[in-house]
């Protein structure tokens, strides 16, 4: 079974800081990192090779410097990856459709794993627009796949219902965090992963020279959040009765 | 020439341009549905477009005339040969609905079903979609989307160069437009074509719910990973007791991972996100994506025995300490108060 993890290089949310003069989110020089919930599907994906055989395929569009991340993903148990280009402007559109056109130079995939949503934008759109440019089935939000040679079935977190769903190949899957617990690669692993092949395709490599996108982002703005932060750290006694006056005088009790 | 006109003539000389006649609404939720409307009249007006509500599959026929008394043109009921409503047919539907008809911009609710059917209607379009859009409006002739992103860190501000500008709108963005039971419009019932496809819904099981409603919660009291059992919990419940008129929340582990509360009370970016006038988080550590659900809030009360937890960032007033300890203290020192 060919199977293909979407991943993407994000900055880690985490570690953004607001330009106290602009209040804008200062996204130089943020540490980077593999989207969280890309590692769950990685994960998926190995145990899905684990069981019914086959070769998991890490397909990345990002810089270059998404290389050594990428990394990562094959130390965990990934067989090889390929690294798409991004062009300068870049939306979702343009994104998924270098997904589709780099699954389809590969050969086609019988299965596409997706995280639900990347941790930066959590748009979501990623998994449900390849699976759309393919026209395939789509089972989103997956807490549970079982995967067999034939068939694949998963049970779907809808936010207000669960629901289970089951698909013939080739499918598009997105998971959830809950979907698994991702391993952590040993030594071993890691100093192997170097050897695992990663090839970068240029955009003109699979046919999709002159995308644009549909949406330009014009401005990040800031957002206005300012709290009192006043952190009572004196005798317990003492803090708990300051917060409780604190929030007599907000007018909260009652 | 006006401003639209100008820039309808530049976008007409795109070839990707095709949609002016209208503006389609589309949510599985009727409330949400007549939100979305409310904008929508403002829009259309703005557009010059008409106003299409959509009903898909069997047993829709009372909701049309809601939508028409809430602001729809027209009503376009389909899709009534499906059983089975997937979000590979529903799009399909909508695809052809949108080219059939001609439309400049789609809303469509941001459930999660929503969401990933927008996503996949604008792949098969070829255009953009901006997912949880908070604000809507005209700019230079063009439709502009602002949403958040980096986990609350930024709002993007979003310019469609693609039509039909294709917008998932969450819930309480707009208030609905108060019922006009006079107003006139149509209800068409429409066949449209969709594929088939290998995938199929074998069950649908109701989410575990203990009816906890944080969206319209005025005070909320969340627990986290700082409790060490389940039963530790009653402690926060007795807080939200003294506090009055309390919903209990929490964060992603204790309801998705540990299961101590049902998925109804998580609140965070893939939860459920909330504004009450009083946020209490006990033993949260503040992660972006807790931040992200509860950012809005009028006054937020952290407690947690780590002083340089993020949460405390985000506070207005915060102890540092052993919850275990303050919070039977607090219990107290409310009670007293009040």
């Amino acid at each position: 079974m060919n199977i293909v993890v979407c991943a993407k290089q994000v900055v880690d949310v985490g570690e953004i800081k607001v330009n106290p003069s602009s209040g804008k989110p200062m996204l130089e020089g943020i540490p980077k990192k593999i989207s969280d919930i890309d590692k769950n599907a990685c994960e998926e994906a190995i145990k899905v090779r684990e069981k019914v055989g086959g070769k998991v395929t890490v397909l990345t569009v990002g810089t270059p410097d998404a290389k050594e991340r990428m990394k990562e993903l094959l130390a965990m148990g990934a067989d090889n990856g390929v690294l798409v280009t991004v062009p300068d402007k870049a939306d979702h559109l343009v994104t998924s459709t270098l997904i589709s056109k780099a699954i389809q130079k590969m050969g086609g995939a019988d299965l596409i794993i997706c995280a639900e949503a990347s941790i930066d934008q959590f748009s979501g759109q990623i998994g449900p627009r390849v699976a759309g440019l393919l026209n395939i089935p789509q089972l989103t939000y997956c807490y549970k796949v079982t995967a067999e040679p034939q068939k694949l079935t998963a049970e779907r977190n809808l936010g207000d219902r669960l629901v289970t769903s089951e698909s013939s190949y080739p499918v598009l899957v997105t998971v959830t965090k809950e979907v698994n617990q991702p391993r952590l690669p040993s030594l071993m692993q890691i100093l192997g992963s170097a050897k695992k092949p990663i090839e970068v395709w240029g955009t003109s490599d699979i046919g999709a020279a002159d995308l644009k996108p549909g949406i330009e982002t014009i401005d990040i703005k800031g957002v206005a959040m300012s709290r009192k932060n006043i952190v009572f750290k004196d005798d317990l006694d003492e803090s708990v009765s300051k917060l409780a006056d604190s929030l007599s005088k907000e007018g909260l009790l009652g | 020439m006006t401003n639209r006109s100008l820039s309808l003539l530049t976008a007409y000389q795109r070839k990707d341009y095709w949609g002016d006649k209208m503006v389609v609404v589309y949510s599985e939720n009727q409330k949400l549905a007549c939100e979305m409307l409310s904008k929508a009249r403002e829009l259309s007006a703005e557009l010059n477009e008409k106003v299409t509500a959509v009903l898909i599959g069997n047993g829709k026929d009372q909701l049309s005339s809601e939508l028409i008394i809430h602001g729809a043109d027209k009503v376009v009921m389909t899709g009534a040969s499906l059983s089975d409503l997937k979000a590979e047919e529903v799009s399909d539907l909508l695809c052809a609905l949108a080219k059939e008809e001609g439309a400049g911009l789609m809303m469509i609710g941001s459930s999660k079903d929503g969401k990933e059917l927008a996503a996949r209607v604008s792949s098969k379009l070829g255009v953009g979609c901006s997912t949880d859009s908070k604000k809507l409006y005209m700019r230079d002739g063009s439709i502009c989307s602002e949403r958040v992103v980096f986990s609350g860190n930024g709002v993007a501000v979003e310019r469609f160069t693609s039509r039909p500008a294709v917008v998932t709108v969450p819930p309480k963005a707009y208030d609905p437009l108060p019922a006009d039971v006079g107003r006139q419009g149509e209800t068409v019932r429409k066949e449209l074509p969709y594929g088939t496809y290998g995938s199929r819904t074998v069950k649908v099981d109701p989410m575990l719910s203990e009816g906890a409603n944080v969206e319209d919660a005025e005070k909320i009291v969340s627990c986290g990973r700082g409790f060490k059992n389940s039963a530790d919990i009653k402690l926060i419940e007795e807080l939200a007791g003294a506090l009055k008129g309390y919903t209990l929340g929490c964060s992603r582990p204790i309801a998705a991972d540990l299961k101590w509360l049902s998925e109804d009370h998580w609140i965070g970016l893939s939860g459920h996100k909330v504004k009450p006038k009083l946020y209490v988080a006990c033993g949260i550590s503040g992660q972006v994506q807790h931040v992200a659900g509860m950012r809005d809030s009028g006054l937020i009360v952290a407690i947690n025995k780590d002083a340089n937890a993020p949460i405390f960032k985000v506070a207005d007033y915060g102890i540092v300490g052993d919850l275990y300890q303050v919070l039977p203290k607090l219990i107290n020192a409310i009670k007293a108060r009040t």
